[in-house]
């Protein structure tokens, strides 16, 4: 007898074609944070004593912004990942992984719809 | 087989993380996930800069002063140095995916110059940061 679903059977796949979509996503993203974390350690250094002026201005720059805006969602993203693992290793009652797992999500959503919003408003829509 | 049931729950338990000495692969392991979750805190203090600087000359000031105490720039070396670290070592775990580096002796070696290379990197932006280096978008 087969504990399988008739789609589950159809479709043929065992437990693959999803297992690696994490692991994946994680390295991607990984690497694409690599130079844009350079380039904030390059612009917070150059940032130091700004004035608020001095601040706005940087931000209002098209592509520091656009730079700006794919850290933090690109950042954010990579951190989902990585929080998803670390609560599934070290949280073993299911109630309270789930309850950690919408945290992250609604962290994470929070802090993009943020960020999103204070760099619309910086360069003026 | 069962016919001392004390002595058997007397026998030595596995050995655990308090009980070895940690191997540098074992540190930079467990440090790597722990910055990982401390720059959490990163992007949130990142994005209240976004949101002080979109807010208004006040709360961007109050941002500033905030930073500017000795515990607020103990904070942001703790963030510096845990992105470097977490970069370097994640550069280390990348060669790993491709397969390079899993000798014992490689993967000791790739562990000191991380732990090193992170220092140096958070050191030294702070270092280039007191000693006026920084600055240069006015």
């Amino acid at each position: 007898m087969s504990l399988e679903t008739p789609l589950h059977k159809a479709q043929g796949m065992g437990s693959a074609h999803s297992g690696v979509s994490h692991f994946w996503k994680q390295r991607v993203t990984a690497v694409a944070l690599l130079p844009l974390a350079l380039w904030l350690a390059i612009s917070a250094l150059g940032l130091i004593g700004a004035s608020y002026a001095g601040v706005l201005t940087f931000l209002n720059n098209p592509v520091n912004a656009v730079l700006m805006a794919a850290f933090v969602l690109i950042g954010l993203y990579h951190m989902v990942l990585g929080l998803q693992e670390v609560i599934l290793d070290y949280v073993p009652h299911p109630g309270f992984r789930f309850f950690l797992m919408l945290v992250n999500y609604t962290f994470a959503i929070a802090l993009a719809a943020a960020s999103i919003f204070a760099l619309l408003r910086i360069v003026g829509f | 087989m069962a016919e001392n049931p004390q002595k058997l729950a007397a026998r030595p338990l596995s050995p655990f993380v308090t009980i070895f000495r940690w191997p540098i692969t074992m540190a930079t392991s467990i440090v790597h996930r722990a910055t990982g979750v401390g720059l959490a805190g990163g992007l949130l203090v990142l994005v209240w800069w976004l949101v002080a600087a979109a807010s208004g000359p006040e709360a961007y000031g109050f941002f500033i002063d905030i930073v500017q105490t000795t515990l607020g720039q103990l904070v942001l070396f703790g963030f510096a140095w845990a992105l470097a670290f977490h970069a370097v070592n994640g550069v280390r775990h990348l060669a790993w995916d491709l397969g390079y580096g899993f000798t014992v002796k490689t993967a000791d070696l790739t562990g000191i110059v991380v732990i090193v290379l992170s220092l140096v990197l958070a050191i030294g932006v702070f270092v280039l940061a007191y000693t006026g280096h920084g600055g240069y978008y006015q």
